[in-house]
């Protein structure tokens, strides 16, 4: 099996800081990242499943362990052929939809012809076509959202790491950006991890799912959907759908009474 | 024009036009204020004789230098403190209490230091408006959102690269509040002191129309004055409108 990426015992501590205590994010944990899967990361507020993509995509270095990509490690730099996509919007607000896309392909010299051909189809992709010449501010959250998946997606990146990128989004743009995301992965067979604290969408994207501890965040299961590859939000409506949710908030719940200062009632 | 702009005329017609009757009907003497058309013609008059232009070209050349100066000067300044954190924290109260210093006080300490002429105007108009564009600039470092800084990283753009094409237009509507506000004072620090000390230039001119009584050229060169400061106020907000509809603000 072709591992994309490689976490091995890795920890995340916050050094004191103005009389505040250290503070132990994340870990250790280990991870291993099929090429080609679709990876979601559940776990209660505050576990560290940002901490732990910001640790994967070089944003942040560990405290602890290693971290690989394609075999080769990752210090601090975010290494060519990983995409991340954030939950704040973060679009350009000074650039057209347009611009925005292109912007990284600009910044690496591409030759215009390719950055036409790949902002076309990334544009035509997320379906913002109409919207070209618009500026983020005259689009909905859910638009800007797309703008900067695009803008990712136009970088053809390996690894596409989501930070609970629909958070802000009502549940109907949700279940279609959802759908959108499935589709982008299949068709660029690229590999994606996706952290969110939504159980059915996790569910319903997800080949594997990584249900993470309270703080500090380590890995408590890894719960195999086997769902097919060819599959959109009508899954929900599958009667073994609710199962795999039922077994995520089974194995969660504990987890995030802890993580609200419940630990005696969970103790029970 | 939208409706606001209607309102804001209507105010300032209603508002010349009682001045006008006021003045034209003896209700306010001409020896206090003359009335707005004959301003008018008073500046029309003054800049076609061209008697004035000596000292235009002078007001506006330390305005000119003192606005470019105060711009890059304080613009670099605030990066800087934005960059050295400790600085910055040394410096903050100074920087926060500055406004409250009576800077025209110093203008005989500058005319001891850079002699007579537009130098002392300069460094005074200069160090007048410098603040407000480093305030400026440290607000709009300040307010970048974190997540657009991240996503320079994930980029994987340099430094320079980095600062020119995400912090620098992140941070362009709180740059051009400080723009706006160094040519004001540019302009608040060069005529003030010429009016205070200086021989010559357009606050001098002022105040030397004021000393003889010759309301008529005062009140010309006033309007003149107002007229040029209008006008590049006007500039600038209409660049910083257009990026605040791009930015939906």
């Amino acid at each position: 099996m072709n591992i994309v990426a490689r976490l091995t015992d890795v920890s995340r501590i916050y050094p004191p800081r103005a009389g505040h205590a250290a503070v132990h994010a994340m870990g250790p944990l280990s991870l291993e990242l099929r090429a080609g899967e679709f990876f979601s990361v559940v776990g209660p507020s505050g576990c560290g499943k940002s901490t732990l993509l910001d640790v994967l995509s070089g944003l942040s270095a560990p405290s602890q362990g290693t971290v690989e990509f394609e075999g080769k490690p990752v210090a601090g730099v975010v290494p060519e052929g990983v995409g991340v996509v954030f939950q704040e919007d973060a679009s350009f607000p000074w650039l057209t939809v347009e611009d925005n896309v292109a912007f990284g392909l600009r910044r690496l010299g591409t030759d215009p012809a390719e950055i036409k051909r790949r902002v076309d189809f990334a544009i035509g992709f997320m379906g913002l076509n109409d919207f070209r010449r618009a500026y983020p501010s005259q689009l909905s959250g859910g638009m800007r959202q797309r703008v900067c998946i695009a803008r990712t997606l136009v970088l053809q990146p390996r690894l596409i790491l989501l930070d609970e990128p629909f958070g802000a989004l009502d549940q109907q743009t949700r279940l279609l950006m959802g759908d959108e995301l499935l589709r982008l992965w299949r068709e660029t067979s690229a590999t994606v991890m996706l952290i969110t604290h939504a159980l059915d969408e996790a569910n319903l994207l997800s080949d594997r799912i990584g249900v993470m501890s309270a703080r500090p965040g380590r890995f408590i299961d890894v719960v195999e959907t086997n769902w097919p590859r060819d599959r959109d939000s009508r899954l929900a409506e599958r009667p073994d759908f609710g199962a795999v949710t039922s077994r995520l908030w089974s194995l969660l719940r504990t987890e995030s009474m802890l993580a609200l200062g419940q630990g005696a009632v969970a103790a029970q | 024009m939208s409706k606001a702009g209607w309102i804001r005329l209507v105010i300032l017609a209603a508002f010349f036009g009682a001045v006008e009757a006021l003045c034209r009907s003896g209700a306010i003497s001409p020896k206090l204020v003359i009335a707005p058309t004959a301003m008018v013609e008073a500046m029309v008059d003054l800049l076609g004789s061209g008697e004035m232009n000596d000292d235009i070209r002078q007001t506006l050349g330390s305005v000119g230098i003192a606005m470019g100066l105060s711009i890059v000067v304080g613009f670099a300044m605030g990066c800087m403190f934005y960059w050295l954190p400790p600085l910055r924290r040394a410096v903050e109260p100074f920087l926060a209490a500055y406004y409250s210093l009576p800077h025209f006080a110093f203008y005989p300490l500058l005319i001891v230091i850079f002699g007579l002429g537009a130098l002392p105007l300069i460094v005074l108009a200069t160090l007048f408006a410098m603040v407000a564009m480093i305030m400026a600039t440290l607000t709009g470092l300040d307010r970048i959102p974190r997540v657009l800084i991240k996503t320079a990283r994930m980029q994987r753009l340099s430094l320079p690269a980095e600062i020119w094409h995400i912090r620098l237009p992140a941070a362009a509507p709180h740059l051009f509040s400080g723009l706006k506000l160094a040519v004001t004072y540019s302009f608040i620090g060069v005529i003030a002191g010429e009016f205070i000390l200086s021989t010559s230039g357009l606050g001098h001119q002022i105040a030397f129309a004021y000393d003889n009584f010759d309301n008529k050229t005062m009140y010309g060169l006033i309007l003149f004055v107002l007229c040029i400061s209008i006008a590049f106020n006007l500039l600038v907000f209409a660049y910083e409108r257009r990026l605040a509809r791009q930015r939906g603000l």
